[in-house]
């Protein structure tokens, strides 16, 4: 009893302490892997903000940008060409979502909309297949997957590049939404529909805005996702793990998507590292969902939401 | 096209509104002269919050034409009405609950704002001065509302009655030509009221801005409007100064119920 107590409570702190580089490490792990959460969370937060949509299809849009980069560039177009194309496509997209699913559906109840995001989800997982092909694509982006040490600390150079990419990523759209006037308008949506419209937004450009965002968050982390572990269905389930983040963080809130993503990307690091030998591994894959288990009993407005989820 | 620039701000000719079987809006023609106060009255249910969503854009007559300034814009989407000058305030006071009262009002200013939404994010120094220049028209309405001590408070913190203040700061921020008050003054106590009523008479008298309203409040009606509409059933019963609707016999019987049965 007492050693199992111990293997608990005391044996990984200790294993912290002796080895700080080593904790570091997993520390830098976790950062990255979780501005990465954060990163397609904060595509869930802008769409659910501004049309009360919970975008079912958000993991599938990391998947079909991916795709698409990766299709094009194997049919040799340089990669900045094959970049900016695929964001021209992904607003595109965006563009096609609110004429095609949403003008339809305006003003029915959110399950409605939720059941067509799912309809999305599936309609553009078939037709990004169908498009580029459903084998597993390598995504070579010109960073090379190596590690090299600072400090004593091992460093991964391409985590570390998608961390950067991420972490300036969230910051700009951070500082758009908070400072600029499509922010204060995206707010005023996010906060009363009717007074909004009388004001003077049209939502139908709102819509386009958080969609095309979400569109180009997706091909950030689809890009980070697909250099790490190829193009391939399993990027769509990154989105699932977006699910917990928001939980923690609360759906309406910028903020607590990033800081959700962050705790759950360190959190199951570290419980991967120093509680997995325990229970014989594979606690990074159920770390975030317990979280959120925790979150939805006590606290299931999130750390930083305001309105409960009830709109879902 | 060929006429006078004097003629009314607003022409509502023969529009019907309709929900599925109920017959909202029945043929109802009236129209908002430049630079009057409009009292639109009437018992519960007779359409007169339908008649200021239809002028607003939120529904669409499916018989009739709405003008504005001599130009048909009977199928406008509420957004495109607001950029033609039209500011309205709702029956339940629908402010963006988490902003601020300044950060609602310079809502109030979007459509002033020039420019691309994208392009502010980018070019800092016009967005910047032109941040500024709208503050300063937002604070001379806080002023002229006299919410000064409350403009840091989030609106949803406020009393009603001070909600329905801030909502008529938002709504003339927009600086606009045709305002549109839904019973402005519903639950309020008689001081609110008067200032309410103040409010009113001075945007009207300073800035010479149209005005349309829905009240219940008779007294109120009176003493501030210069012509009344009165509704019943989907239809306009009465059109006139406010001593004249006050002895018109079919007003007193739609409002004593004795002609519905």
């Amino acid at each position: 009893m007492i050693e199992i107590l111990y293997a608990i409570f005391v044996g990984p702190f200790r294993d912290m302490a002796t080895s700080p580089a080593f904790l570091v490490e997993v520390l830098l792990g976790g950062v990255a892997t979780g501005l990465m959460y954060s990163l397609v969370a904060l595509g869930f937060v802008l769409i659910f903000k501004a049309s009360g949509v919970f975008n079912f299809a958000q993991g599938v849009m990391v998947l079909f940008a991916a795709l698409t980069l990766v299709g094009l560039m194997e049919r040799g177009v340089p990669v900045i060409v094959a970049l900016v194309a695929t964001m021209a496509v992904m607003v595109v997209l965006a563009f096609l979502i609110e004429r095609v699913v949403l003008r339809p559906l305006v003003n029915q109840e959110a399950i409605i909309l939720f059941m067509a995001t799912i309809g999305l989800n599936f309609f553009l997982e078939g037709f990004g297949e169908l498009l580029w092909g459903a084998n597993v694509k390598k995504l070579d982006v010109g960073i090379p997957d190596r590690s090299f040490v600072v400090a004593g600390v091992q460093v991964n150079q391409l985590e570390m590049s998608a961390a950067a990419t991420a972490a300036v990523l969230v910051a700009v759209l951070a500082v758009f939404f908070q400072r600029t006037r499509i922010g204060r308008a995206l707010r005023a949506v996010a906060d009363d529909h009717e007074a909004a419209l009388s004001i003077g937004i049209p939502l139908k450009t709102i819509w386009l805005i958080v969609w095309s965002v979400a569109g180009l968050v997706a091909i950030v982390a689809g890009i980070m996702w697909g250099a790490k572990s190829g193009v391939q269905f399993s990027l769509s389930l990154v989105a699932l793990k977006a699910l917990p983040v928001l939980i923690l963080g609360g759906f309406t809130s910028v903020p607590g998507a990033i800081v959700g993503g962050l705790i759950v990307g360190v959190g199951e690091k570290l419980g991967e590292v120093y509680w997995g030998p325990l229970v014989g591994g594979a606690i990074e894959n159920w770390f975030a969902y317990v979280v959120a288990l925790v979150f939805l009993l006590f606290r299931p407005q999130g750390l930083f939401g305001e309105k409960i989820i009830e709109r879902v | 096209m060929s006429r006078p620039p004097a003629g009314p701000l607003l022409e509502v000719d023969a529009v019907s509104v309709r929900f599925g079987a109920l017959l909202a809006l029945s043929g109802v023609s009236l129209s908002i002269e430049r630079g009057e106060i409009l009292a639109i009255i009437g018992p519960n249910g007779a359409g007169k919050t339908t008649l200021l969503n239809v002028i607003s854009g939120f529904y669409h007559p499916y018989e009739g034409r709405i003008r504005f300034e001599d130009r048909d814009r009977t199928h406008l989407s509420p957004p495109d009405v607001a950029a033609l000058g039209v500011a309205r305030t709702f029956q339940n006071v629908a402010l963006f609950k988490g902003m601020s009262v300044l950060d609602n009002l310079m809502t109030g200013r979007l459509l002033k704002m020039g420019g691309h939404f994208l392009l502010d994010a980018i070019w800092w120094g016009p967005a910047k001065r032109q941040e500024l220049a709208n503050r300063a028209i937002v604070e001379r309405i806080i002023d002229f509302l006299e919410i000064q001590s409350i403009r840091k408070t989030p609106a949803g913190k406020l009393p009603y009655g001070l909600q329905k203040r801030v909502e008529l700061g938002r709504a003339l921020a927009a600086e606009p030509k045709l305002l549109l008050l839904d019973e402005p003054m519903a639950g309020m106590n008689v001081e609110e009221k008067e200032d309410m009523s103040r409010f009113i008479l001075d945007v009207n008298g300073e800035f010479g801005t149209t005005i349309a309203l829905i009240e219940h409040d008779m007294g109120v009606v009176m003493d501030i409007s210069d012509r009344v509409v009165v509704l019943d059933y989907g239809r306009k019963i009465a059109d006139g100064p406010p001593e004249q609707v006050r002895k018109d016999t079919a007003v007193l019987d739609a409002y004593l119920g004795a002609s519905h049965d």
